[in-house]
């Protein structure tokens, strides 16, 4: 690249830069920057990195809690205690664009960098978590994505000896083109071993360490801060290539270097480079910092100072190292076959200076360019489209005559059907710590060494937050908290990736507010503070913007490794009940049932009262632990009907029926239609099975707790039976069940 | 007695090897870094599974070259015990310690999951706890685990009763549909001739405890301890 002569106009506005920021920028330096400053201003300005649309909507978020130890914002991922002198970090991010383009390099980085982001902080990575949405499987390039996002994240992942442990997946036509791929990644430290994103102490010096820096990713904060388009093929230079070996060694460096005490700071080089890592550490550490790019390690030749410093090369890390400790870090590096270079250090003058072979080629303040990046309060108007979905009620839907088919259609499409041919390309089970394999409603990690367990999962709906995005960011907290709560674990708090479509627009502005303020009310009433997380805006394709989707990790804390549950049922003869309420006609809106069998993206999104969500929480979790139950299953996508499907082949090697009868005992309550009956998607609902003498037991509980339950039948048989009025609306056997949830999408695929 | 697990650069199963002989089988251990020349002392050897050297190359094909290879192979030579798991088998085979290679899984995918093998050699030090038949539930997380090699081989490694494992079913049943990589013959683990090195492509080290869904792979470790006892008594 050759180094333009004079900033135009239209150099400011290739860089993303309005002409407002672009004044801003030479107030703050008294002067025209030169051209590799508009690349530092451009980067930590873009919305990748400033949040500069996001942040004030952000404040939303409950963030303080008793376990928390770290608060979001504080450090590079927000920290949660968990006794035992342990500490639980952990965050989740987006690749969606760079996926859209280049997907299995795309993907395999974001594992990359959020692995990184986690072990920074002194804590070793214990599990990797994904969360992904594609356009439908019939569509060739929708295919191509999906299959290639998956072997991205399992050629990284499993390499690295993480195991992925959990995810989701769903397929829907608003993802076409955009898809989003969110990857999570939770890690366990000692308390006392934390590490702090920071420089500090004048004179310390900053160590560069791992691959060399190169041309690739360049610019790549700015590639994520803007629509794709059909041009957007020209950016697959902005996508890095991983080296997930080279990224196993900085990983197991990095820890061992810990244990030596001579680093004060540590910070992955994500987006934006060195130019990010660095003026980010100055800024938390209130200080200022020097570099020579000329001891940048390089693998190109004649790269110039703009390159050096955007760059978006892959598996590098800076550290602030203790003065005179240098030698003791670099020989850790040495025995890993990595070479650590010192490239600058801490100074006093609040300064980011960087220096060419002693020469200045940039300098900037280093809050200004930080902390002091513009802030946008987004113009914001109720999209039109809300009003003319609303109008719903299900005798606009034709009733079906036979449920056994759409039961079974339900169970064969891709979003609802298992996702073995998915998990079984990623290592789950490496380290040996893990409890519960995938496909349960949430993973289980045992930690060494104690007693105790965490309960990992990732999870939220698009579908229900396109059509109420308050109700569908409250239920992507809730459902999250419900999944950790059926194998009995504690939520504990949460991390989460929005991805919305250009908050320029004022709908999806709208939208964003919106779910934040559901999300946020979720987190307050369920007691589980964000921790941190990650914004992906301009998600957007020609047709437009996705729909939101809200993505929540959640971290549950489960005390007594030998106390926990399952959702398959397992004994012949077990009562089966629902804790909550059977739902209502309503609730039908954003179903996979009238998605996929009525071909509707239509009604009202599911309601959720939190303080009932969390009395049905309280109360499982008291079961589980007083032992009383066999099972315990989320009702989800696919309502009723598709839950009491899985609970009967969840697990392979006990797969059992159960006769559900809906009459004659609450039959006064059996109004609704049979469909709204079978697959709506009411929230706040698990599926317990127990053995009858535990009946009166579990009764007390959830009349302590005031929750509402049903008797729906009993666990036995070869078959799932559903009755109502006498009549069989379902009986399919258990062969036939597992046929169409295990087998169908590796047949699609 | 004592147990050496051998780390590799991108080693990942090394720590859950040393987890089940420290902490389930409370037997000495120690991590091996890999240029490491002095192997003396130890009564069996690790090669844990993972992505040696990131796999470039070859999997196997460069960790071959570690330094600490040699002295493995002089350990090999003396009639030391050496247990290959998953990568560290196909560290075994690139080294010429095992006969036959590894190629890519017939599904051209990484596949991890529970299978199920049966014992087909009872009296190895690897198997002596078992019987002849005995069918064990154990997982395997691999991309590279279909086993090949030439027919005179495989007939040299029927006849001397080198095949320890087979892939098969619940039942016990060996078939294509309970082949899960399409190794030759089902093959899921094989000895040397003189039976004192073993490479398995399953994981005995995610099986050893229920907590984890099996404990089936403890006794590969117990029947190690075992011989070594036995040979120690004598």
């Amino acid at each position: 690249m050759k180094e333009p002569k004079r900033i135009t106009l239209e150099l400011i506005k290739s860089h993303g830069l309005t002409r407002e920021e672009y004044k801003r920028i030479k107030e703050i330096l008294g002067r025209e920057p030169n051209f590799t400053e508009l690349g530092i201003f451009s980067v930590m300005w873009s919305e990748h990195c400033s949040y500069k649309s996001s942040k004030l909507v952000l404040k939303l978020f409950p963030i303080t809690g008793e376990s928390i130890l770290i608060k979001a914002g504080e450090e590079n991922a927000g920290v949660i205690d968990i006794g035992d002198g342990l500490a639980v970090v952990m965050k989740v991010e987006s690749h969606n664009h760079p996926s859209a383009i280049e997907p299995e390099q795309g993907a395999a980085t974001g594992i990359g960098g959020i692995v990184r982001d986690i072990f920074t902080m002194g804590a070793r990575p214990v599990a990797l978590l994904d969360s992904l949405r594609f356009g439908p499987l019939n569509n060739g390039r929708n295919h191509y994505l999906f299959s290639k996002v998956v072997e991205g994240i399992a050629r990284y992942g499993n390499c690295l000896g993480i195991p992925t442990v959990a995810g989701e997946i769903y397929f829907d036509n608003t993802y076409e083109g955009n898809p989003v791929v969110n990857v999570m990644c939770v890690g366990i430290a000692y308390k006392e071993e934390l590490i702090k994103g920071r420089a500090s102490g004048i004179g310390n010096s900053i160590l560069y360490v791992g691959s060399d820096t190169g041309r690739d990713g360049l610019g790549g904060a700015s590639f994520a801060s803007r629509e794709l388009t059909e041009e957007s093929e020209r950016d697959r230079p902005a996508v890095q290539i991983g080296d997930p070996f080279k990224e196993k060694l900085l990983l197991e460096a990095c820890l061992e270097l810990l244990k030596t005490k001579v680093v004060i700071g540590m910070q992955d080089m994500g987006a934006a480079g060195l130019t990010s890592s660095i003026s980010e550490m100055a800024s938390r550490g209130d200080c200022g910092v020097q570099i020579d790019i000329s001891l940048v390690p390089k693998r190109e030749k004649g790269m110039i100072p703009y390159e050096v410093m955007l760059s978006e090369s892959q598996e590098r890390m800076v550290l602030i190292v203790k003065k005179g400790k240098e030698e003791i870090a670099k020989n850790v590096f040495k025995k890993w076959d990595l070479h650590a270079v010192n490239i600058g250090k801490v100074t006093n003058d609040g300064v980011f200076r960087v220096l060419d072979k002693g020469k200045i080629v940039a300098q900037i303040p280093v809050k200004a360019l930080v902390d002091d990046a513009p802030v946008y309060i987004r113009e914001k108007k109720k999209p039109r489209y809300l009003s003319q979905i609303k109008n719903f009620s299900v005798s606009q839907i034709f009733e079906p005559s036979n449920y056994n088919d759409i039961l079974k259609r339900l169970l064969n499409s891709p979003t609802i059907s298992s996702k073995q041919w998915v998990y079984r390309q990623y290592d789950h089970m490496v380290r040996t710590d893990t409890i519960l394999l995938p496909g349960a409603d949430s993973s289980l990690i045992r930690i060494k060494g104690t007693k105790k367990a965490i309960a990992l999962t990732i999870d939220g709906n698009g579908g229900y937050a396109y059509l109420n995005p308050y109700e569908g960011g409250k239920i992507a907290v809730a459902e999250a908290a419900r999944n950790v709560v059926c194998v009995g674990a504690k939520p504990l708090a949460i991390t989460n990736c929005l991805n919305f479509g250009n908050p320029t627009k004022p709908e999806v502005s709208w939208q964003f507010k919106k779910c934040v303020e559901g999300m946020a009310e979720a987190c307050r009433i369920l007691r589980t503070p964000v921790t941190g997380g990650n914004v992906s805006f301009y998600n957007e394709n020609p047709k437009g913007a996705i729909d939101p989707t809200p993505v929540v990790g959640m971290l549950g804390l489960l005390d007594d490794i030998n106390h926990y549950c399952t959702p398959n049922f397992k004994k012949k003869g077990d009562i089966v009940i629902l804790l909550g309420k059977l739902g209502r006609e309503q609730e039908l809106g954003g179903s996979e049932y009238i998605k996929l069998i009525h071909n509707l993206k239509i009604g009202e999104s599911p309601r959720i009262d939190l303080k009932e969500e969390k009395a049905v929480q309280r109360t499982c979790i008291e079961i589980i632990e007083a032992g009383l139950i066999n099972s315990a299953h989320d009702c989800s996508e696919g309502g009723l009907a598709v839950a009491l499907a899985e609970c009967c082949i969840l697990s392979p090697e006990c797969k059992i029926g159960a006769l559900i009868n809906f009459s004659p005992l609450i039959h006064h309550l059996l109004t609704m239609r049979a469909d709204a009956l079978l697959f709506n998607e009411a929230q706040s609902r698990i599926i317990i099975s127990f053995p009858p003498d535990n009946f009166a037991k579990i009764k007390d509980f959830t009349e302590k707790n005031n929750v509402s339950f049903f008797q729906l039948g009993t666990v036995g048989g070869k078959g799932l039976v559903i009755e109502r009025d006498e009549k069989k609306l379902i009986d399919i056997s258990v062969d036939e069940l597992e046929d169409y949830y295990y087998r169908s999408f590796s047949r699609s695929v | 007695m004592k147990f050496g697990v051998i780390v590799f650069p991108g080693s990942n199963c090394d720590y859950d090897c040393y987890w089940v002989v420290k902490r389930i089988l409370r037997k000495k251990v120690d991590f091996i870094w890999h240029k490491e020349r002095n192997l003396s002392g130890y009564d069996c050897l690790i090669l844990p599974g993972g992505f040696s050297y990131g796999d470039y190359l070859r999997t196997g094909a460069i960790a071959r070259f570690s330094p600490v290879m040699n002295a493995v192979e002089a350990y090999a030579r003396n009639g030391g015990l050496i247990i290959g798991i998953c990568n560290g088998f196909q560290v075994l085979l690139e080294a010429g310690l095992l006969p036959g290679a590894m190629v890519s899984n017939k599904s051209l995918q990484f596949i991890c999951k529970f299978i199920y093998i049966r014992v087909e050699n009872d009296a190895t030090p690897y198997t002596n706890l078992f019987h002849k038949g005995q069918i064990l539930k154990i997982p395997i997380a691999h991309n590279e685990g279909n086993y090949y090699a030439d027919v005179k081989t495989i007939q040299a490694l029927n006849k001397n009763n080198q095949i320890v494992f087979r892939y098969c079913d619940e039942k016990g049943t060996v078939s294509k549909a309970s082949n899960p990589n399409g190794a030759k013959e089902s093959i899921a683990a094989i000895c040397n001739k003189e039976g004192n090195i073993l490479g398995i492509m399953p994981h005995p080290e995610r099986a050893s405890e229920r907590l984890l869904g099996s404990k089936d792979g403890r006794g590969i470790f117990e029947s190690i301890i075992k011989w070594i006892e036995s040979k120690e008594a004598n």
